[in-house]
């Protein structure tokens, strides 16, 4: 035991400054929100008390237009159209390049600019590009589908009440398809040659190569990939202001704890933002587990 | 000794990082003669006009030096929120804009701004002003801020060459005769109204009320004295969606304002609502075939709004800030102000001969009609009120839902009613 403590001592030495900062600046803070959003604090007042779980329960019984739940379906909806489109992309580009095409590099790099973008920039692009006029007010994506007489492309993107949501992914896509694949792209390298040479050996045809040797190995990366994109949804924030600003149709909860802010309820947004962090530790931490356990085995 | 430089250093570091912070005791507040003057009127008409304001200002109260503080961006928002966060350190400004009205309730709960009642008998600004105003600027017995400008809401402005040509020789004066002057404009082609995205879509289903209800029924629902489950509300909720399918569908959630006042421009639309600083605008871009009415049914209603300054709590320069406040409520400041905004002034003792012809005609208006505040500009609700509206109107646009728009207008009232 004593043994065990001199161990320890100067490493907590060490480590004090880093633990202290940590301990304030995250834990404090995530603290202070939480304690926050259990109170009724409206503008600069002081807190008018403590109100116990209101906060939180008034967003799923009282809150109008049912924002809050709107938001979370939203957010749904943009996670499974946005992580299933940029992982397809990714995988897809990824196979095709992982061959050793001629020009890989340019492909590669082309694939992956759009992440150099910010996402601000970007979203005022396609804002333009999903500009919602149709025929003779059509701009953007619908004046292209008009020039080439494919008409019946034609959409309102982002204002459409079915499909609106839906829509918002695809900008986020564009930006993330590349990364997924670059990732992939690694992980395809990292699988020794000697597997491929094997199956072929074997007489495997290409697509039971693909889907009995080299997806399988592939596993962590695609756990990794979903993770990062999954995150990275809920907390979509700058491109939906830039394509579509704070409309309702297509709020998500981020966006509308900023909105709450504005109107200066902010006890309300403490509890929305806590449910958002509670959401992508739900994410996340799981996945951490997994990763201590393999390193752990290995 | 090296430690303590060393140690001075770091602290001296870490005061920089947290600037603002109260580091030392000399405190960076300058020069006491500074007024520094909270806006977003960043440009435009906006910027000139508040030119003209520290003009008149500078030839006033000459023993003052004003800062301007303005902040740009999001129509007013990017604002409010530093606004926000300072006055929630007791670091106000010395005076900030703010809509007059219900908007002010807000800071005026928070116990953030400074009662001027006495400061309005002193200069003389209860009898300046119309009794109506004065009537929606009290709470609880007290005035807590000094109106620049009256902007109108209820004006209904047309593009002159596609009404002709739809054969609309006079101007609708009831909802029924709107609706076949849409109904013309639409079988000629054209968008018959045009509409932009929330706060625009909010300011067109107020006129609808005003038309529905009246305007002293219209006033009751901001103050609880009229319910919003009536059978009055629902008729102006169906007309408002009968209006609405005469609006461009398509892009009327994407539109700001200036969107939908470019298809007028275009002769792709017959009629737009909206405040009359799309007068201002309208001659900025140097187009002349426009004309305007007061929206259909509103018969003699003026519905207001209102820019106004305050006198912030922790004002490290009351004084300075009070030459400011009877600059802006003045007969010479007012007018140095609204001659170039495009707005009128609130004043009734302004001699109309100093203004364009749209604010001449607005200016006798606001001295005879009678006056009703607009909720999507701040004058008859609180923040949290407009934003809940905003949504709702929103929704409604994408979905077509009656029944939960009157869910949510009655929920909105009984959640913000006197708050």
């Amino acid at each position: 035991m004593r043994h065990r403590m001199r161990r320890w001592a100067p490493a907590l030495i060490v480590l004090s400054p880093s633990l202290l900062l940590l301990a304030v600046f995250v834990y404090g803070l995530i603290g202070w929100t939480v304690n926050l959003s259990l109170q009724d604090k409206h503008n600069a007042r002081p807190a008018a008390g403590y109100v116990g779980p209101d906060n939180y329960t008034n967003l799923f019984t009282d809150d109008i237009n049912d924002r809050f739940v709107h938001s979370l379906k939203n957010l749904g909806i943009f996670t499974v159209v946005f992580i299933g489109g940029a992982m397809l992309l990714g995988v897809l580009w990824a196979v095709l390049l992982e061959r050793g095409v001629r020009g890989e590099g340019f492909f590669r790099a082309v694939y992956l600019f759009p992440m150099a973008v910010s996402f601000v920039a970007s979203g005022v692009v396609w804002r333009w590009l999903m500009n919602a006029g149709t025929g003779d007010n059509a701009g953007g994506l619908n004046a292209v589908f008009n020039g080439l007489g494919l008409g019946f492309l034609e959409n309102r993107w982002w204002t459409d009440p079915d499909w609106g949501m839906a829509a918002m992914a695809v900008p986020a896509i564009w930006q993330l398809a590349g990364y997924v694949m670059a990732l992939f792209l690694a992980g395809f390298r990292g699988i020794p040659t000697e597997l491929r040479e094997a199956a072929l050996m074997d007489g495997c045809s290409t697509f039971q190569l693909y889907r009995h040797v080299l997806f399988p190995q592939l596993t962590p990366v695609a756990l990794s990939a979903l993770i990062i994109t999954g995150h990275m949804s809920m907390k979509m924030f700058d491109l939906i202001m830039s394509v579509s600003g704070p409309q309702y149709l297509t709020e998500v909860p981020a966006v509308y704890v900023w909105q709450t802010l504005l109107t200066n309820d902010q006890a309300k947004a403490a509890a929305i933002s806590i449910l958002l962090l509670i959401a992508v530790a739900l994410v996340i931490v799981p996945y951490l587990i997994h990763v201590n356990r393999v390193e752990k085995r290995s | 000794m090296r430690t303590s430089t060393r140690m001075a250093g770091a602290l001296a570091t870490v005061c920089a990082l947290l600037a603002g912070a109260a580091c030392g005791t000399d405190d960076a507040g300058g020069d006491s003669k500074d007024v520094e003057v909270f806006t977003w009127w960043a440009d435009g008409g906006e910027k000139a006009g508040l030119d003209g304001l520290v003009a008149a200002f500078g030839t006033d109260c000459a023993e003052y030096k004003f800062v301007n503080g303005a902040i740009a961006g999001g129509a007013g928002s990017n604002a409010k929120q530093v606004l926000a966060s300072r006055l929630s350190q007791a670091d106000p400004p010395d005076t900030f804009q703010a809509h007059a009205g219900a908007e002010l309730i807000d800071y005026i709960n928070a116990g953030q701004i400074e009662d001027l009642s006495d400061e309005y008998q002193q200069w003389g600004l209860t009898n300046a002003f119309p009794k109506g105003l004065i009537d929606n600027l009290t709470v609880d017995g007290k005035i807590y801020s000094v109106p620049a400008n009256i902007h109108r809401a209820n004006v209904l402005w047309s593009n002159k060459s596609v009404l002709t040509a739809a054969g609309i020789s006079k101007d609708a004066t009831t909802l029924d005769g709107f609706f076949a002057d849409l109904e013309k404009l639409k079988a000629k082609g054209v968008t018959p109204l045009a509409l932009g995205k929330d706060w625009t879509q909010l300011m067109l289903f107020e006129v609808v009320l005003i038309s529905d209800l009246g305007p002293a029924q219209f006033t009751g629902l901001w103050n609880g004295q009229t319910p919003w489950d009536s059978p009055e509300v629902a008729k102006a909720i169906d007309d408002y969606a009968r209006l609405l399918t005469y609006t461009n569908k398509d892009t009327r959630d994407t539109f700001d304002w200036t969107d939908a006042e470019k298809l007028l421009i275009d002769g792709k639309a017959g009629y737009q609502l909206m405040g009359d600083w799309e007068a201002a605008d309208l001659d900025a871009k140097q187009f002349t075939g426009y004309a305007f009415s007061t929206f259909p049914g509103n018969g003699t209603t003026f519905q207001w709004l209102a820019d106004s300054f305050v006198l912030p709590k922790d004002a490290k320069n009351t004084e300075g800030t009070k030459c400011w406040l009877k600059t802006v409520g003045s007969a010479a400041g007012q007018k140095a102000f609204n001659t170039k905004k495009g707005s009128i002034p609130a004043r009734t003792d302004a001699d109309s001969a100093d203004y364009p012809s749209y604010q001449q005609a607005a200016m006798a208006d606001w001295k005879t009609q009678t006056q009703v505040p607009s909720c999507a500009h701040g004058a008859a609700c609180s923040q949290g009120w407009q934003g809940a509206l905003g949504s709702a109107m929103g929704k409604f646009s994408s979905d077509g839902d009656k029944a939960a728009l009157r869910t949510a207008l009655v929920a909105a009232a009984k959640q913000f009613v006197g708050k």
